[in-house]
């Protein structure tokens, strides 16, 4: 896997990421397949077997699978069997949130808090609101601060309110949209404190910051292939040993009877190989990004001196890879449209189901007034990342921001 | 202004920035795709007009679903074009839903289609696209725009005189005009179901949307009774006579004749209509056919595409959405629309929009305020 060494940041061939022409800063999106990946997955993908069967074809997929499996454990520092593989990062939290919560009400029906942040991702942040609506739950977010950081105190100050009423405890490990890192390790030692299970979503975060399950102290970690250069479609839940959620999908009884389904053979190969390369590049990676990021960073605040930084400034407390603003007096998809135009992808960074913009709930949960949350673009490198793309970023932003300011003026006219 | 990079150069060649507006309909897909051929460099958008889409549709077919917003980005897709969804909602709910509400309740008639192309579409939406460097905007009306030798631009009746548009577009001024783009007028809409068929697009078999798309269920009435809530009011005979009660003068509009729940019947056996809303006494007056007979109206807040009619200009006119068109005499005095009609005319509702015509061109429009009607005086 490691044969083929790269430096993490230099632009692959062409040949290879032929949409690579265009500036692509929004790897936290989606990231381009790893090499390693799309070989690993690809040896795979015209032979036959279902994992689950006895016979040579079964056994050949099952032994696709336990090595992948086994690769993924030592890229997450993870035992083999604290794996569940899944169908990516919305399942994973899904099944986390979902099915700690259930089972620890079915052993104490008067564990119904959930304790989670206002930051989450969807996946987690309407999971558990679908909790409260449906299932008892009362769903407290604790407080950030104005990068959106949890602080251990808070997490502390909700437990001890009624520690024997916490079904669980989830928060992200980094955001992403503004990219902040949250202090996972102190927040799991609080709620392993009082025997809480506590849930992280590391899929932004594992490939930039150093992911270690056993090292963490979580009962659950959500990752997924495609944000660290492995294939769509296939994610894991990393359990530890005592943690029994209720499943979300009732079948075969694959994957310790959490997670049903025919194992993805292929996928879980190209997801371990991406993972491997991700973490074993990881360190140079971030510094390689982190320097492209700084510069990027400069180039946009020279070119618009009153854009606003959103999230922690302090590189240890943010993603290397992450960069958001918001620009006063723009709408953040005239943004969007003027630099797509100009050849630049990037994104708003959050969600919106129905396509209608809305301000991000993560900038109102960090203080930013609404009509600025608006405003707002996240630039996110990754590894096919090269200096053109913030030098053509750099050229493209002020005059975009300039008539991305008329447009807003002029929406007010007649 | 400084351009952008990427920004295509000046469209000396007759190539335009255009923004295409996307309803989710078939109409305004095949209008983008012709833009598309036309040689414009062509960006696809959606306006989200509902604060609160609705997921699925439920009932009557209203334009403001995510369902309709989906259908938009499909077209555009396979189109070729970039698309987006611009959020509207509150401009919408300002100068369209509030005024809807708020002319009801003065006991008119509103058109918010006529009200959303003069403040929405071509407004609200125009500024910011040409803000954003975009030349025009694309719509899927059924309407022609005929460009003048002079450079001059006039706005006509589409060729399908059963879709024809122009009615709607009459609020259009010179300059909205200039920026505006109708790529259907040339064509029935048989003939445009058949072409998105062609062109690979899904909606070529959707539905047409009939109703006010702010009001999804159909339910006018309902709509109104939740903003306005209800309120008893008497129903009275021309001669003042109370003939019965409603729950509120705007559930009424000039000219019903169902829905009047009223015990009696009048003394000559003959069907009685509404002749006049009085939001002040919140009365409802009702009368004979006769009573609906107008012979002339003057109308407010005129708007000409280019040039206002001449002094005692002899014209067509249209007084409804889908009315016919009837010849009359127009003149505008102290900034206002008067207008006689040759033949009376039953029916006509203060606060919709008289259009005028010289033949197929579009000369303007202005909004009903009062009408002549030589059998009544209510």
């Amino acid at each position: 896997m490691a044969g083929t060494m790269r430096r993490p940041g230099v632009r692959r061939p062409e040949a290879l990421y032929n949409r690579m022409v265009m500036p692509y800063l929004d790897h936290a999106a989606t990231t381009p397949m790893l090499p390693e990946a799309i070989a690993a997955m690809t040896a795979h993908l015209g032979v036959v077997g279902n994992a689950s069967a006895l016979h040579a074809a079964g056994r050949r997929a099952r032994r696709v699978v336990e090595e992948s499996r086994e690769s993924l454990a030592e890229s997450l520092g993870a035992r083999p069997s604290e794996i569940v593989f899944t169908g990516g990062g919305t399942e994973s939290d899904n099944l986390a949130v979902k099915g700690l919560y259930w089972a620890r009400r079915d052993a104490d029906p008067a564990r119904t808090r959930v304790l989670s942040s206002p930051v989450e991702h969807h996946a987690v942040l309407d999971a558990v609101h679908w909790l409260s609506e449906h299932e008892g739950a009362t769903v407290e977010y604790l407080p950030v601060d104005e990068y959106g950081r949890v602080h251990p105190e808070a997490l502390r100050a909700a437990v001890e309110r009624d520690p024997s009423s916490v079904a669980l405890v989830t928060v992200m490990w980094a955001n992403n949209e503004v990219g902040t890192v949250q202090p996972v390790r102190e927040l799991a030692a609080v709620a392993a404190e009082y025997g809480i299970p506590m849930h992280a979503d590391a899929v932004q975060a594992l490939g930039q910051l150093p992911v270690s399950f056993a090292e963490s102290g979580l009962t659950a970690l959500t990752v997924t292939g495609h944000k660290i250069g492995g294939p769509f479609g296939i994610g894991a839940l990393l359990l530890s040993r005592g943690a029994t959620p209720v499943p979300l999908l009732h079948g075969g009884g694959q994957e310790r009877d959490v997670r049903s389904g025919t194992l993805d053979a292929p996928g879980a190969a190209g997801f371990a190989a991406a993972a491997a390369v991700a973490v074993a590049h990881r360190e140079e990676h971030a510094v390689v990004l982190g320097a492209l990021r700084d510069s990027l960073v400069s180039a946009v605040l020279a070119a618009v001196p009153d854009a606003v930084l959103n999230g922690d400034p302090k590189p240890g407390g943010r993603l290397p890879a992450n960069a958001h603003f918001s620009f006063p007096g723009c709408e953040g998809d005239a943004l969007l449209m003027l630099l797509d135009a100009a050849g630049i992808e990037c994104s708003t960074g959050s969600a919106c189901t129905a396509g209608v913009p809305q301000p991000s709930h993560v900038l109102l949960a960090m203080g930013v007034d609404p009509l600025l949350a608006r405003a707002s673009l996240r630039f996110s490198l990754g590894h096919t990342s090269v200096r053109e793309d913030v030098t053509a970023l750099a050229e493209a932003i002020g005059p975009v921001v300039q008539r991305a300011r008329n447009a807003g003026l002029a929406s007010v006219r007649r | 202004m400084t351009d952008f990079p990427g920004a295509p150069t000046t469209p000396s060649t007759g190539r335009l920035r255009v923004l295409a507006a996307m309803s989710g309909g078939v109409d305004s897909a095949v209008a983008a795709a012709r833009a598309v051929e036309a040689g414009h460099e062509v960006t696809g958008v959606h306006l989200a007009l509902s604060a609160n889409p609705q997921s699925f549709r439920t009932g009557a077919r209203g334009c403001c679903t995510i369902e309709d917003s989906r259908d938009a980005w499909r077209a555009a897709d396979v189109i070729g074009i970039p698309f987006y969804v611009w959020d509207l909602a509150e401009r919408f709910r300002e100068d369209v839903i509030d005024d809807f509400v708020a002319e009801y309740a003065a006991g008119r008639t509103p058109n918010p289609c006529l009200r959303c192309n003069e403040k929405i579409k071509f407004a609200a939406l125009l500024d910011k696209a040409i803000a954003l460097g975009f030349d025009a905007v694309c719509t899927g009306h059924y309407a022609r725009i005929v460009d003048l030798p002079d450079g001059a631009r006039e706005l006509h009746r589409a060729v399908d005189a059963a879709k024809d548009q122009s009615y709607v577009l009459g609020v259009l001024d010179a300059d909205q005009l200039a920026h505006s783009l109708f790529p259907l007028g040339d064509t029935t809409k048989e003939a445009i179901r058949e072409e998105a068929e062609r062109r690979g697009l899904a909606v070529a078999k959707k539905p047409d949307s009939h109703d006010i798309c702010f009001i999804a269920d159909g339910d006018t009435q309902g709509f109104l009774a939740k903003h306005l809530g209800t309120a008893t009011g008497d129903i009275l005979d021309v001669d003042g006579t109370k003939l019965g009660e409603h729950d509120g003068a705007y559930g009424f509009t000039i000219g019903q004749r169902k829905g009047l729940r009223i015990g009696r019947p009048a003394a000559d056996g003959k069907p009685r209509y509404v002749l006049d809303i009085s939001p002040v006494n919140n009365t409802v007056t009702v009368g004979p056919v006769e009573g609906l007979d107008v012979t002339g109206l003057t109308a407010i807040r005129p708007r000409w595409c280019g040039t206002e009619p001449l002094a005692d200009g002899r014209y067509t006119a249209q007084l409804r959405a889908h009315g016919e068109e009837v010849p009359v005499t127009a003149s505008v005095v102290d900034g206002e629309l008067r207008v006689q009609l040759d033949t009376p005319v039953r029916g006509i509702a203060p606060g919709q929009a008289v259009v005028l015509y010289d033949g197929t061109r579009v000369v303007g429009s202005a909004t009903i305020a009062t009408t002549e009607r030589p059998a009544v005086t209510v």
